[in-house]
């Protein structure tokens, strides 16, 4: 069988020679990605690849809307329009702009329930234009995303092919499959806390005198097909390479922890 | 100098036939009057042929076959004489508004633009043919040999200076409209054309018929001279139609819409203009819904008051001057879904507000964006699937208000990148700020305190220890409204024990433990304590 396969090869690349130069060679596909503006994010994943489905799944408290924000803010600041399906109207304007969203560059579309979600999405896809449409199912149940059809993230990784827009979908469970280009896992970790200093004040875990300083937050790379391209290249090449158990984390601070190193805790 | 006249014969049927096409090949009557009186008003050249005449009644018509019969409608015959001046003023802005269904416009300095006055007046037709109206056009020096010209004339008729008496000798002089009596009295003498009645000596026919007479005389040897009494241009455009029968359901008003649409964007269009906003106004039949329950019936009506019908009236501000027809009905059908009249039509009003059309070149360094007409209408999708209010761009308010925001129309920008797109990665001590989720509406908690500290917390579906915890942070405000806020947060990261770990808003067992760092807080005034969103 092996022998009639790699016959039946050379036959079929003899009849399309000089028409077809390789016509089993897999094509290597340019592709342009745009950063997440996370330093840590950026060198592990390469940015987030135009005109492909970028997943990015984790449990609750573990960056995922940090980095949704963090692509808003990156995409609109480059004068793109974006758009946010909203799986459960938790967009935090106040939280985005802080993240250096431009709110007037961004679409928001406030859904109840994941069918209104899907349609919403799929009626932006086909608007077109649009830098980054983001669709926001991380606080809907896992068992919810889970029954939405493979087909369905299929039609969206098609529609957004060939086109500069980036599909970025957020959920709690991986559940694009194949259809996703790029898949990141987000882990919990716990939350930096500022503990007291003073002599007056000792330390405790339910203390007054704490601050939410940040977090630092686990990444894995699941799966991507970006080439890395030596230098860090803003263009990329497609190809079936799986970086499986590449893993990087970053950190995140609070609005007020500029503030506090500067009035609070003077150097 | 030259003027050019243009007629639109059957004036009160192409009126008709503008708001249904269909008509155009058919033997139509109009008729008016109150019923069972309605008689025949208007008939054109097919229903004449088919042995139709004015005055009939509407049973008498009825007996012809394939004869339509129509209400007259003045609303349709206003609609149709602005769109014969905005024909004008396509051309020119020296337009005469001579009658309901002439108009005459000065070609003087337009051969530079448009050519020869034979071409001006083959592009006049045309354009009427866009609006719907099939016209007459005559083209002189003298603006009366124009006039007259047009109304005796069919199709394209250009007069060359010293020609008028002469062209206009064959022309009938029905074509002058002489008062009865005068018709009579020339019928007697055996003058029937214009060339007739140049022919007649001026002083005796003075003697006889008087002033009217040598009018006549003047307008028959085109030698009448007087000056254009200009219209001042107009940016209104309407259009109105009354319906016959109530429309109850949407697609055939879509087809309704359609129509005036298609009316309005070539008035537009031949005006250089497009729309910047849309005024639709419905008159309601609400008879029905009165006979449906009398106890409902306004106590004006029953006074012996005429019975006035309810209106819907909805004013649509497009983000970027649009024009296309089909675009504006896809539009008005997807706001028309959202938000239905609630009773029969019987009247339908369109206006649009003019403005010029966009112009915009893209930038070559700017990224794309959506097409703003297309960007419109996936808005208007979008507001149909979501709801108006949950589409759009939102905006902050000045106000220390936890969450406040409210949602503006979204309109794509195109201004140039705050930031050059040159290096892939952020710099190295970049440290993005923690996102924080909103729940909305806050689910209400069961907290328990030690020493005025929350240890442990329980909302729907969830519970968990308090390991960390950040407060209390204390808020108020507007305390002169209503809505008032006077609440004390805490930052809290809880640890759920992996049995009783859910979904905050709904049960779905996963495998692993999860935690979470929140934002609760107590509302003094409704003395409970909130779950106000989590720190993702």
């Amino acid at each position: 069988m092996a022998v009639n396969v790699a016959v039946l090869r050379s036959q079929v690349e003899t009849a399309l020679a000089g028409r077809i130069p390789a016509p089993f060679a897999r094509r290597s596909v340019q592709v342009e990605t745009a950063p997440f503006n996370i330093a840590e994010i950026d060198a592990l994943a390469g940015g987030l690849p135009q005109g492909a489905l970028t997943e990015i799944s984790g449990p609750f408290s573990s960056g995922r809307a940090t980095l949704l924000l963090s692509a808003l803010a990156s995409r609109t600041a480059h004068a793109h329009v974006c758009a946010l399906v909203d799986g459960r109207d938790t967009f935090n304007p106040y939280s985005a702009e802080a993240a250096g969203v431009k709110l007037e560059r961004l679409l928001w579309v406030r859904c109840r329930n994941i069918d209104e979600c899907l349609r919403a999405t799929d009626l932006l896809l086909q608007g077109g234009g649009f830098g980054l449409i983001a669709l926001d199912l991380s606080i809907l149940p896992p068992k919810t995303v889970r029954y939405v059809p493979l087909n369905v993230w299929f039609r969206f990784r098609r529609a957004v092919e060939n086109t500069p827009t980036i599909l970025l979908l957020l959920d709690q469970e991986s559940n694009a499959g194949s259809c996703a280009s790029l898949v990141l896992r987000l882990g919990f970790e716990p939350f930096r806390w500022s503990a007291p200093q003073t002599q007056h004040a000792p330390s405790s875990p339910n203390s007054y005198a704490r601050l939410l300083d940040g977090s630092q937050f686990h990444v894995e790379l699941v799966r991507s097909r970006l080439k890395a391209a030596a230098g860090g290249h803003k263009i990329q090449s497609f190809a079936r390479v799986d970086e499986a158990n590449a893993v990087a984390n970053f950190r995140t601070k609070t609005k007020w922890s500029d503030f506090r190193e500067t009035f609070i805790e003077p150097k | 100098m030259a003027f050019a006249s243009i007629y639109v014969p059957d004036f009160s049927i192409q009126a008709v036939v503008r708001t249904e096409p269909t008509l155009r090949q058919c033997a139509i009557a109009l008729i008016e009057g109150c019923p069972p009186l309605e008689r025949v008003v208007a008939i054109n050249a097919a229903a004449a042929r088919a042995g139709l005449d004015l005055g009939m009644t509407k049973a008498q018509a009825a007996q012809f076959p394939s004869i339509e019969i129509r209400q007259r409608s003045p609303l349709e015959e206003q609609s149709t004489h602005a769109a014969l001046l905005d024909l004008g003023w396509s051309v020119s802005p020296r337009v005469e508004d001579t009658a309901a269904d002439s108009i005459v416009v000065d070609l003087t300095g337009l051969a530079s633009l448009f050519g020869s006055e034979k071409a001006i007046a083959h592009l006049l037709a045309q354009r009427a043919l866009d609006f719907g109206l099939v016209v007459r056009v005559a083209v002189s020096s003298n603006l009366e040999v124009a006039l007259h010209a047009a109304r005796g004339f069919p199709g394209i008729t250009v007069i060359p200076p010293g020609e008028e008496s002469g062209r206009l000798g064959v022309l009938p002089i029905h074509v002058f409209s002489p008062p009865v009596e005068m018709m009579e009295t020339l019928e007697r003498w055996g003058v029937r054309t214009c060339g007739a009645l140049a022919k007649l000596p001026l002083l005796e026919l003075s003697e006889r018929l008087g002033q009217q007479g040598v009018q006549l005389h003047q307008w028959a040897r085109g030698t009448s001279v007087r000056s254009m009494i200009l219209a001042e241009p107009k940016l209104c455009f309407e259009e109105e139609m009354a319906l016959e029968y109530a429309v109850e359901e949407l697609e055939p008003l879509a087809f309704l819409l359609g129509r005036l649409l298609d009316q309005l964007c070539a008035r537009l269009s031949a005006r250089s203009l497009s729309a910047c906003a849309l005024h639709l106004r419905f008159e309601l039949d609400n008879s029905s819904a009165n006979e449906a329950s009398p106890a409902q019936i306004p106590n004006e009506h029953l006074d012996g008051k005429p019975n006035k019908n309810e209106v819907y009236e909805k004013l649509f501000t497009l983000p970027v001057p649009m024009r296309d027809s089909k675009m504006l009905l896809r539009l008005l059908r997807l706001h028309l879904q959202s938000d239905p009249p609630g009773a029969p039509i019987v009247r339908t009003y369109l206006g649009a507000e003019s403005a010029a059309p966009r112009v915009r070149q893209e930038g070559l360094f700017l990224p794309s964006s959506p097409d703003p007409e297309k960007l419109e209408l996936t808005i208007a999708r979008l507001a149909n699937l979501v709801g108006n209010s949950q589409v759009g761009s939102p905006r902050l308010i000045d106000s220390h208000r936890p969450d406040a925001f409210e949602m503006s129309r979204f309109i794509a920008l195109h201004n140039a990148p705050e930031v050059r797109q040159k290096s892939l990665s952020a710099p190295e001590d970049h440290e993005p700020v923690a996102a924080f989720r909103v729940f909305r509406p806050a689910p209400r908690a069961m907290v328990t305190l030690r020493e005025e500290r929350p240890v442990h917390i329980s909302f729907p579906n969830m519970h968990g220890d308090v390991v960390a915890a950040s407060g209390p942070w204390r808020t108020s405000g507007e305390w002169w409204r209503e809505d008032a806020w006077h609440r004390e947060e805490w930052d809290v990261e809880i640890h759920r024990p992996a049995a009783s770990n859910t979904n905050v808003f709904e049960n779905s067992p996963s495998a692993e433990p999860q935690n979470g760092v929140y934002r609760i807080y107590f509302d003094h005034l409704r003395q409970a304590w909130f779950v106000a969103g989590m720190y993702d």
